[in-house]
Formats: structure tokens, sequence, C-alpha cells
């Protein structure tokens, strides 16, 4: 009897584990390096997903994937400009002490027809459903109103998407989505969330990380500007009078 | 052809820069002044953030004016004493610009700055240059010879004590003059990114009363030398000086400049005084506009 109970134990979570699909994600790229003609990369999100005792998908309960690429958090400032006496002019302010910098959000649907308000909250899904942190506190009429601009600003830059169908599911098993990440994103350590949903709920989650660094002159360029600044700013000058002097010697010949 | 640039950390097409810089050096050789007028604001439309436009467009002027004060001095064309004084001046001014710079944009209110001074600057400058040119060419055209300046120099200048001589400026007035002028073109150097030659010419031709030979090459000494304090401001406080982006301007600036210089000497000065003049007051109606209207982004983000 005791032998059969410890092994039930055992397996319990196993079993349990095994009602639920689970998650094999990966991306194209660990680590994207930004040379002097990055213009932007596209991140390719892909892997499969494993149904309990190699069960085929149920046809009448489909599957979601959606997959969310995060940029580093920053802590910024949001101003907004006013009229004052005919001119605009920066006015008010709110700080925020982490947005992220970078946010793509793929599904395989519009993401507010896979998952009800109150999970796109707990989870960060969707631009409405972003935790900006504000660091202020202000009126939260107030607060909506720089989070939208705040938001639509960083839409209109590219920065931050939603993408309700570029995610692609193959006979409910292997999906694969394409991000793209615009040029202009800071450098650091990003995240490629990927969730598996079904019924409206989250069933399996996981994280892969994503180093972007610049790489060769481009550090080299921006890591002097930081740490040597003198001899950059010589550098900076030598340049400019080399390219004056130059021009005019040459020019003197014709 | 896209370049990326590692400070400003965006990619630019080379290509559109290196003819912005080429479009601005062609002006600035043609009316000799530096154009950094014209570059700081063309980089910001582009999409250039503020602080790194204006700290790169100095260094292109410091390249644009190298071989303008080069030429100028083998034909003895400079004031050096006058020079000097001027200099010191406006790397005094630098480096307080640089403070002032730190404290505007700690208060959010550089823009707002930036673009205010730009259209007081250009506005009442063009405006001067407009007016003086027409003068000019309507008395050419009549026949009549230009009217004789009666007074050397402002009388402010003459109150000012201690006296020196300038031989080459043939002006026997104080240092001080000089001096506080290099300050204040130091300062909006560093605030503006431009070299100010747009403020030094007139201000040494109707404030100090100097003779016209030294003028632009004594101006443009100056500017050289300033510029070149304010890059070195720049990276040293802001850390904002792009050396990508200045090296593409520069690319096209300095041999913008060469054919500007070329083609200016084709033309009658008088209407090449009155083109700078129009388009120096199109710049500041144009920075006007861009205060008075409503601006496509109301919301702006800074890292804090």
């Amino acid at each position: 009897m005791r032998p059969l109970g410890v092994l039930v134990l055992a397996l319990a979570p196993l079993l349990l584990g095994a009602a639920k699909p689970v998650l094999v994600p990966d991306v194209s790229q660990r680590e994207i390096e930004i040379a002097y003609s990055f213009t932007g990369a596209r991140l390719l999100l892909f892997g499969a997903i494993l149904y309990p005792r190699g069960r085929a998908p149920d046809a009448a309960k489909p599957t979601d994937i959606v997959v969310v690429v995060k940029g580093p958090a920053q802590s910024i400032l949001v101003r907004e400009k006013e009229k004052v006496a005919g001119i605009w002019v920066n006015a008010e302010r709110t700080r925020y002490r982490s947005a992220p910098s970078f946010y793509a959000i793929a599904s395989s649907r519009p993401i507010a027809d896979i998952v009800d308000e109150k999970t796109r909250a707990i989870y960060e899904l969707g631009l409405s459903s972003l935790q900006l942190s504000p660091a202020s506190g202000a009126v939260a009429e107030e607060q909506a109103r720089f989070d939208a601009g705040l938001v639509d600003l960083k839409t209109r830059n590219r920065l931050y998407y939603e993408d309700p169908d570029a995610v692609e599911i193959t006979d409910g098993v292997l999906y694969r989505a394409n991000v793209a990440i615009p040029a202009r994103v800071p450098v650091g350590r990003f995240t490629a969330e990927t969730f598996l949903i079904q019924d409206g709920r989250v069933l399996a989650a996981a994280v892969r990380e994503i180093t972007i660094r610049k790489s060769g002159f481009e550090r080299f360029v921006a890591r002097s500007a930081e740490r040597s600044s003198f001899i950059y700013g010589l550098v900076a000058v030598a340049l400019s009078v080399a390219f004056g002097w130059g021009a005019g010697a040459i020019a003197r010949r014709f | 052809m896209d370049v990326y640039l590692p400070i400003a950390n965006l990619s630019v097409n080379a290509l559109v820069i290196i003819l912005l810089g080429g479009g601005v050096g062609l002006l600035s050789g043609m009316f000799g002044v530096g154009g950094g007028f014209l570059t700081t604001p063309l980089l910001i439309v582009y999409g250039i953030p503020p602080t790194v436009a204006a700290a790169s467009a100095a260094s292109q002027v410091t390249g644009a004016s190298v071989s303008g004060a080069m030429a100028h001095f083998r034909r003895g064309g400079i004031d050096i004493h006058m020079g000097v004084v001027m200099v010191a001046g406006g790397v005094m001014g630098a480096i307080a610009g640089a403070g002032v710079f730190r404290l505007l944009q700690a208060s959010g209110q550089i823009d707002t700055v930036i673009a205010v001074l730009y259209v007081l600057l250009l506005g009442s400058i063009g405006a001067l240059m407009l007016r003086e040119a027409l003068q000019t060419i309507g008395a050419m055209r009549a026949g009549r010879p230009p009217r004789p300046r009666k007074r050397r120099h402002h009388p402010l200048v003459a109150a000012l004590p201690l006296r020196w001589r300038f031989y080459r400026s043939g002006l026997y007035i104080s240092p001080l003059a000089p001096l506080i002028l290099g300050f204040a073109t130091g300062m909006l150097t560093v605030l503006l990114g431009v070299g100010g030659g747009f403020v030094l010419v007139p201000a040494m031709l109707y404030l100090l009363g100097m003779s016209t030979q030294v003028v632009v090459g004594t101006s443009l000494f100056q500017i050289l030398f300033v510029t070149a304090a304010a890059t070195m401001t720049h990276a040293l406080t802001t850390k904002a000086v792009d050396i990508v982006l200045a090296a593409l301007l520069l690319l096209g600036s300095v041999a913008g400049a060469q054919v500007g210089a070329r083609l200016a000497q084709r033309m009658q000065p008088e209407y090449l005084r009155l083109a700078l003049a129009a388009m120096v007051l199109l710049v500041a109606i144009r920075m006007l506009l861009g205060l008075a209207w409503r601006p496509d982004e109301i919301f702006t983000v800074e890292i804090s």
C-alpha cells in the first residue's frame, strides 16, 4: 500500500501538469548587434505547443499564442506643451519610474477577443493594460491623459505597437511570429514572453532574453564619448579642422 | 545608404545628411557665414535630438570656417590682436553657456528658449540686413554714391574704460567691447550650435566700427576657435557630440563651401547680402510659426 501511495504522490504533479499543454519557445536571435548599417532588426519568435499524452489539438477549443517583446525599463519624464501667451511651451510634467522603452505585442487573434480585461491587466497584455508606474501622485484624470499621450507618442515612433495577427499557428502545434525592432531602441536586455492561452486562461508562459548591444566601431565611439570625453572632444575638433583644411588645400589646386 | 549614429542612437540616411551639409556649406561659402543657424534646425526637423544636433552642428561650423580663415589669413585679412580678445571672451561665453544649457535642460524649457532666441536674433538681424541691402541697392540703381557712414563706432563702445589700439581694424577702443561681444557669441554657440557669424559681422561693423577689410576674416578666426571650444564643452558636459554625424556633415559642408566661395565671386555683393537677409528672415519666420502653431507633438519624453 505504502509504495503505491508514494508513487501516486510523486506522479501527481506530473499528471496534473500533463493535463495542460506545454510551451516550447525559442527566438531566432539571442543577441542583436548594432553595427554601422543597423536599421532595426526582425525577431522571429517560434516554438511548439506540446499537448499531454500526444493528444491531437482539440478543434473545438482553439489555443491562442500571445508574444510580448519588451525593451529595458526606463525612468522617464513626460512633458506636456501648453499655449502660454501665444506660444507653445512645456507646462505640466509627470515622471514614470519604469516605462518599457519598447513594447510589442503580437497575437494570433485580436487580444481583446482572447482574454478579458482582468487577465490583460495581470499579464500586461496590450497597450491599454501597460503598467507605466507613474512616480508623481497626480490626479487620476491627468494621469490618464499623460499615459495616453506617452503611448500615442511611442506608438507613432513604432516603439510601442500591437499586431493582432502576427502569430501564425500551424496545425495547432507550431507557432511563429515576426516582431520588428526599430533602430531607435535603446541598448540593453529585452525580454520575449510567450503566453499560451485557452478559454481566456493563461495555460503556460515562457520567457526568453535577448540582448541588444552596440558592437565594433559604434560601441567604441559610444564608450569613448562616455569615458574619455576630453580626448573624444579633441578628436572631434581635430577631425573638423582636418576636413576644413583638406578641402581648402584641394580646392586651391584647381 | 543607412548609417547608425552611435551617440544619437538612431540610423539616418548618410546621403541626406551629406547633402544637407553640402547645401548649408554652399550657402556658407557664398555668404561667409558658418551656416549653423540652418544646420541645427534642419537636423532637428530630420529627427535628431536637439542636444545632439546643437553639439554636432558646432563642429561642422569649425570645419566650414577653417579654410575661410586660412584664406583670409594669407591675405592679411585677420586682426589677430582683436581676434584673440574676442576668442578669450568667446571661450568664457562657451563655458557660461554650458551652465545655462544645463539649467534650461533641467527646467524643460531649453527647446522654447532655443526657438525664441532664434526668432529674436534672426528676426532683428535679418530685418537690419534687409533694410541696409535695399538702401544700398536703391542708391546703386539711382546712381548715387552710397551714403558715407557717419559714426565710426557706437557711443556705448566709446564710453567703456581702458583703451587699446587695434591697428589692423583702425580702432582705438576699449578691449572690453570685443570681449563682451565674444562672450555673447560664445554663449550662442553652445546654446544654439551656431557660429554666430551672422551676429558678429554686423556687430563688428556697426557697433565696433571695424574696418571692412578685416571684419570677415576676424569673425571667421573667432568662430573657428569658439566653435572648437563649444565642441569641447559639449563633449565634456552633455556628451552629445556625435562624431559620425559631424563627419557626415563636414564631408558635405567643406565641399559645398568651396563651391559656394567660387559662386560668390561671380555675384554682386549687394545682391548677395539681400539674399542672405531674405534667407535669415525666412528661417526666423519659420521658427516663429513653429512656436505659435499647435505642435505635432504635445507630449515629449526625456530619459531621466
